[in-house]
């Protein structure tokens, strides 16, 4: 089931590359605004017809330019969910979702109702439904059309920050029933690199970088066209508990990491996205600092950029940090790969939807 | 009160809007969403026989309809009878003349569907026609109402056409609009006033009831 897309346009915007996506792989497709990242998701919709392409899912073909072959995107068996969700606003929930199946199946529709968390609403209609109910419905109608590719447009920039941190942990839990490939078009490099397995970082149109989220993310050349200050690491924790004065503690490979508003119950598994320059490293164990968070590390690489920054490369345990310094400090602490390390952070520079 | 002539009109206004229904669907949605070069000139076609004074416009199609013209040639040899001075011909001309109250709220109607829908209602595997059905026709259709409404009770009060292309003929095209005329003209106020009482009630009944419709249709969707 695997999804391939080649694309080459001139307008509206100049295309040209090709990918691939995984069955249950959740690729990320990410890049500046204007960049062609919603009209390669509409390519594979069928929703617009670049001059020269193609898309195939599973040895289906549903778009190929040299053959002469574009099938219509009510005859492609796929799922969308667009930024503005655009539900049916006549039809209620449960009708909605059964707008997307050949033979209305209620059952089916109350079911994956159920599967996205939204209980008890079938018989709302859009108005009166809350922007992340809508986006439950919208996500609950793609899957309803048993899409051989589930295509998300930005599906979680109309919400307000709790909402959307609250969605995010909903697509992970929800991950386990999409067998199929699934494309999240987004600029929101946090959204990205917390759900995606695989980035394609598109810059004019052109595939910038390709790989997997933690390679993408590491990478300040990828990184150029998305911002340097977007460089970030996920770093695994599991939440032991809320401490007398409101932090949580977890722990990870090598120490505690003590932070504000977490609310997952003890035994947690989480993922923290722990942004690179927002690490301090220090040779020693760094004593009467206000830092909370000290964790014993392993450098395992240096790597300068073009400015007056590196990208420093920590290993916690079996995964890795980054830290974004000055050229000059790295060479005041004369860091060498090998090197024991200890990288600082504060409390409170993980945001709550940096954590899932 | 000429009763022959009330059924005549409501008669024609039926009709009017019966035929004008499925032309008013295809024609605005196709105007709605379809770009191409030419289409502001389609548009003011349309839109002409709202600004010809209706005797201008009734003088063209009498010339049009008439006995030496193809159409009413045509006519006649296919039905055996002329076109002009009939109940037909009074539909044909009342069609022509309704088109722009029927295709401008139509197209309004389905250009206030957001574009999304429709690409959602076919990412949703729905062909052109189910969306039409589905998704489109009831989005549209507060505007398609206000196009009948708009085309019937405009075709109850129309004169100056009629008068042209039909004369005054009693129970073929002698409507009653035109029936009021002849009221006045034959010094009878009291049966003008009542007939003209009567078309009152009517469209004020009609035009009610649209509205009543479209608020309760607002609120579903609002």
């Amino acid at each position: 089931m695997t999804l391939t897309v080649t694309l080459r346009a001139e307008a509206p915007i100049p295309l040209d590359l090709a990918f691939a996506v995984a069955p249950e792989e959740l690729l990320a497709l990410v890049g500046p605004s204007g960049s062609g990242k919603t009209t390669i998701l509409r390519t594979i919709a069928g929703l617009w017809r670049p001059t020269t392409g193609r898309v195939a899912v599973d040895g289906e073909c549903w778009l190929d330019t040299a053959a002469g072959l574009a099938l219509p995107a009510h005859r492609r068996h796929v799922g969308v969910v667009f930024q503005t969700y655009a539900l049916f606003p006549h039809m209620t929930a449960a009708q909605n979702v059964a707008a997307a199946m050949d033979r209305p199946d209620h059952t089916e529709a109350a079911r994956l109702l159920d599967l996205v968390n939204l209980h008890g609403l079938s018989d709302r209609r859009p108005a009166q439904l809350s922007g992340g109910q809508q986006q439950r419905v919208a996500l609950a109608r793609a899957l309803a059309r048993k899409p051989a590719a589930l295509l998300l447009d930005e599906p979680f920039s109309a919400v307000d920050r709790a909402t959307r941190e609250r969605l995010h942990a909903e697509i992970l839990a929800l991950r386990a029933h999409l067998k199929m490939p699934v494309v999240l078009v987004t600029h929101d490099m946090n959204e990205a690199q917390l759900l995606a397995d695989r980035m394609v970082v598109i810059d004019r149109g052109r595939l910038l970088r390709e790989g997997t989220t933690a390679a993408v993310m590491a990478d300040p050349d990828a990184l150029r066209a998305l911002g340097i200050r977007e460089v970030a690491a996920l770093l695994p924790a599991t939440v032991i508990g809320a401490e007398e004065d409101g932090l949580t503690r977890l722990d990870t490979a090598t120490g505690p990491l003590f932070l504000p508003g977490i609310d997952s119950p003890p035994g947690t598994r989480l993922r923290v996205r722990i942004m690179a320059h927002d690490v301090i490293l220090s040779r020693d164990r760094p004593m009467g600092l206000s830092a909370q968070n000290i964790l014993p590390c392993t450098v395992t690489a240096i790597r300068p950029g073009d400015g007056p920054g590196v990208m420093v490369h920590l290993a916690v345990g079996d995964s890795v940090i980054l830290a974004r310094i000055t050229r000059r400090a790295a060479a005041e602490l004369a860091l060498q790969p090998g090197d024991k390390a200890h990288a600082v952070l504060k409390s409170m520079s993980v945001a709550r939807d940096h954590i899932a | 009160m000429d009763w022959t002539a009330l059924t005549l009109s409501l008669e024609l206004g039926l009709w009017t809007v019966a035929i004008l229904l499925p032309v008013s669907v295809l024609a605005g949605r196709w105007l709605a969403y379809a770009r191409f070069p030419g289409k502001g000139a389609v548009e003011a076609l349309v839109m002409l026989p709202l600004v010809l004074p209706p005797t201008v416009f009734g003088f063209y199609l009498l010339l049009a309809f008439g006995r030496n013209s193809p159409v009413g040639t045509f006519w006649q040899d296919t039905f055996g009878h002329q076109l002009v001075f009939t109940f037909e011909g009074l539909v044909v001309a009342s069609v022509i003349f309704n088109l722009p109250f029927a295709i401008q709220p139509a197209q309004r109607g389905f250009e206030a569907i957001a574009p999304e829908l429709r690409e959602a209602a076919a990412t949703c595997g729905m062909s052109p026609w189910k969306s039409l059905r589905k998704v489109e026709l009831p989005l549209a259709w507060p505007g398609l109402m206000t196009a009948m409404v708009l085309t019937f009770a405009h075709t109850l009060g129309e004169f100056g056409i009629v008068l042209m292309i039909g004369g005054s003929i009693p129970g073929e095209t002698r409507t009653i609009a035109i029936a009021i005329y002849d009221r006045v003209q034959a010094f009878d106020m009291r049966g003008a006033g009542i007939m003209s009482a009567v078309l009152v009630a009517i469209s004020f009944t009609t035009i009610t009831l649209t509205y009543l419709l479209s608020a309760r249709i607002g609120r579903r969707l609002a």
